[in-house]
């Protein structure tokens, strides 16, 4: 038996051309051969279960594959298979698995979550993102921010308030901030006294005729006051900021630069008023989701 | 038909060895004992745990924990397992340099899986010659109904491989009974499914064609061979002398015939040829096929008791010893592989000894790296991981070194209390004066007090603190 397959003769088609010219009969291999049988009838069942072909404007659906499942809105829905309905399917069984610890947060408050780390970690999971998919884009990743225009949400100072409720109001209404443009009301000479005066309540080295004479500016002519009170604290009702502290919300500046760059960039924000909205998120958000996200945004800069 | 073809595929010639029993079948089968008590019963068998399972063994997948008798290994030991499989390749190069393919003759899944099978042929079909026989003929009831039950046999043990295997990844007890109520996992009948298939395709079907052709073991251990290696070989001289080996004539019965004769002492019996699972010639010397099952020593050594001959015609020996010199075991290669071996062994066995029933982690929250805070300070945060790996309750105290400028707040709090084999995140803020002083230790470490069996220990973590560098 061996020796017979080990024989070195050589089949032909058994046709020769031009008297002499044959051709080497080389079938393909079994195992080949087999394995195109094979997928030819896998082919004909899956067109049988599964959708296949275009006819007309619409297409065979299969037998037997009905998926069912409930969309948000509480709609039954049926249809063939496709992966598609596979995904909402699967989406829904695991927003099901997650009501139950969703309704465990609905019921508790915000200390009694932060004190048992399975609701937690449950939270912080969820809003880690939740905050990539729709804060970051802002605020950026960990709420750092952009100096300038979005405000850090990892510092402790905070605009509108950094209580939870203040956050959650934040989240669900959005902010309005407003501060109008002085350059038409004061002069350059008045601007650069109200700066020198800024500068100083951080604690900066002073001038200090022009400060008196910026203090002068700020509670009278300038009517910097109405909004950024009289100690210059700012009021978390109305988002006016707090110029006492180092951080600086608009004004784009750091330890490094000089005096005079500070100030520089503190007239450019007297001179031009400023107008900065964030959207409310209440229609994209269920409570339970705007809770969550309270939670992590005070935990990123340790809220107030 | 297709005997007649030149194809680049040379087509397996079928092999139906014959039994044999000797020293070397019945190493064998204790082998295969041992090999397969382990793997089919392990399972099944329970473990007392103060925390987890009860299975002596359980590969826990989604909780990343492995249960193995009074070990438990968690998904951060991983690293034992590239400790594991060091020694595994030291051991397997430290034996084959000096005992050769040892592994491949006596304990590699193939030789063990495709020696059941060929027993079950045996057993259905008989031996040898049957099986030829039975094979050559043309197809008749006899013949559909005994290879339908070697193929239904083969197709069972394959079956009950593949099922025990998925049995080490979920409680066997819980598992089996999902399994044919048709509530297992997916995971669960895809992995029987394909173990059951490959089983029954490479034990029944490919048998020798797997050593030969697709293990890449086979093709790189003549890395590892040397001349003082054992090899299961021929004695040459003897069985052939000048003359050449042949049968037992008249004249040349007696070995002492023989011997006058210069007629060598193999009687050309063909039993060595005939029981070897990978159809070579053993006599035509050391090929790469031989996984080195010594069945033809056993054979050999069986016609040589019968006819009084001295035995050993076939045996393990080496190139060195066949030349009339004696083996050299200790050398560069054998020391150096066993000095290796001995090293990973004692670290790994270090390792697991010395394994920590707690860690503590640290690691900084990098965006933002840093944070100025309205005092005008710098803030860095810090998620620290607490892991308690004892089976029982433990509490944990946390507490930074004390600094000037520097202040701390563990959230939500500097203590917890971890249940057995649990672990916990917990945020570590730390505010540093800015700006920095020249040359300031910009480290934060965190120590953890606990007690452990009426001692106070403590352990620490160590990460940096960010300050703002020049133009931020």
């Amino acid at each position: 038996m061996s020796k017979d397959k080990q024989k070195q003769t050589v089949q032909t088609t058994g046709h020769a051309w031009d008297g002499d010219i044959q051709e080497f009969n080389n079938p393909l291999p079994n195992w080949w051969l087999w394995g195109f049988y094979l997928t030819v009838i896998f082919a004909v069942i899956y067109w049988v279960l599964f959708p296949a072909w275009p006819v007309g404007d619409g297409y065979t659906k299969g037998i037997a594959n009905e998926i069912e499942y409930t969309t948000r809105d509480g709609k039954v829905v049926k249809t063939h298979w496709n992966t598609r309905a596979l995904l909402q399917k699967d989406l829904m069984e695991a927003r099901a698995q997650q009501q139950k610890f969703i309704e465990e947060l609905n019921q508790s408050t915000a200390e009694e979550i932060l004190k048992d780390p399975a609701k937690r970690a449950f939270a912080f999971s969820v809003a880690k993102v939740l905050f990539a998919d729709n804060c970051a884009a802002c605020h950026q990743a960990g709420g750092a921010g952009l100096a300038g225009k979005y405000p850090s949400l990892a510092d402790d100072d905070w605009i509108w308030g950094g209580k939870y409720e203040h956050i959650e109001h934040s989240i669900r209404e959005g902010r309005n901030g407003n501060m109008p443009g002085f350059a038409a009301r004061l002069t350059g000479q008045q601007i650069d006294d109200l700066c020198e005066y800024v500068v100083s309540l951080s604690g900066e080295d002073k001038e200090n005729t022009k400060v008196a004479s910026g203090k002068a500016l700020f509670s009278g002519e300038g009517g910097c006051v109405a909004c950024h009170t009289s100690e210059a604290t700012g009021n978390i009702a109305i988002g006016s900021a707090n110029l006492t502290d180092h951080i600086w919300t608009v004004a784009n500046i750091n330890d490094q630069m000089s005096h005079a760059e500070k100030k520089q960039a503190i007239a450019s924000v007297i001179q031009k008023g400023i107008a900065r909205k964030m959207p409310a998120w209440k229609n994209r958000f269920s409570d339970t989701e705007i809770k969550m996200l309270a939670l992590y945004v005070h935990e990123l800069g340790g809220g107030m | 038909m297709e005997t007649n073809q030149t194809t680049l595929h040379q087509g397996r010639v079928p092999i139906y060895p014959r039994s044999v029993s000797g020293r070397y079948r019945t190493i064998k089968y204790i082998v295969l004992l041992v090999a397969y008590g382990t793997y089919f019963l392990l399972p099944w068998f329970r473990w007392e745990r103060e925390n987890g399972p009860d299975q002596t063994v359980l590969l826990n997948i989604i909780e990343r924990r492995f249960y193995i008798f009074d070990l438990t290994v968690y998904a951060q030991d991983i690293f034992w397992l590239a400790g594991f499989l060091i020694i595994a390749a030291f051991l397997l190069f430290f034996v084959t340099g000096i005992a050769g393919r040892v592994f491949c003759g006596y304990f590699c899944f193939q030789t063990l899986w495709t020696d059941v099978f060929l027993l079950i042929e045996h057993i259905v079909q008989g031996e040898r010659n049957a099986r030829m026989k039975l094979a050559n003929s043309a197809w008749s009831m006899k013949k559909v109904l005994l290879m339908s039950l070697t193929w239904l046999l083969w197709l069972l043990v394959a079956f009950w491989t593949g099922l025990s295997f998925t049995l080490y990844w979920d409680d066997a007890y819980n598992l089996i009974y999902q399994f044919f109520t048709g509530a297992a996992p997916f995971p669960a009948y895809a992995t029987t499914l394909f173990l059951t298939l490959t089983t029954f395709v490479m034990a029944g079907l490919a048998r020798e064609q797997v050593c030969t052709y697709m293990c890449p073991y086979a093709r790189f251990q003549g890395a590892m061979f040397d001349e003082d290696t054992l090899i299961v070989s021929y004695d040459e001289p003897r069985g052939e002398r000048s003359c050449g080996r042949c049968k037992p004539d008249k004249g040349n019965k007696q070995q002492q015939a023989r011997v006058e004769q210069d007629i060598g002492d193999c009687i050309d019996c063909g039993y060595c040829v005939q029981v070897c699972p990978v159809g070579i010639d053993i006599r035509n010397g050391m090929q790469y096929q031989c996984v080195s099952c010594a069945l033809c020593i056993d054979a050999c050594n069986t016609i040589m008791k019968a006819i009084n001959y001295p035995t050993g015609l076939i045996r393990y020996t080496s190139q060195r010893q066949l030349s009339g010199e004696k083996n050299r075991v200790f050398k560069l290669k054998n020391i150096g592989y066993g000095f290796a071996l001995l090293i990973v062994t004692t670290l790994l066995s270090w390792s697991i000894l010395h394994r920590t029933t707690t860690e503590l982690r640290i690691q900084q929250i990098r965006q933002p790296l840093y944070v100025h805070l309205s005092d005008g300070s710098i803030q860095n945060r810090y998620m620290v991981k607490v892991f308690n790996k004892r089976d029982e309750e433990m509490s944990y105290k946390l507490t930074l070194q004390q600094r000037p400028g520097f202040s701390w707040e563990f959230s939500p709090s500097s203590q917890l209390t971890l249940p057995a084999s649990k672990s916990a995140e917990i945020q570590l803020v730390v505010r540093a004066d800015n700006p920095q002083k020249d040359g300031a230790d910009q480290s934060v470490t965190v120590y953890m007090t606990y007690t452990e069996n009426g001692i106070e220990k403590e352990i620490s973590a160590t990460s940096s603190f960010y300050f703002p560098t020049q133009g931020d």
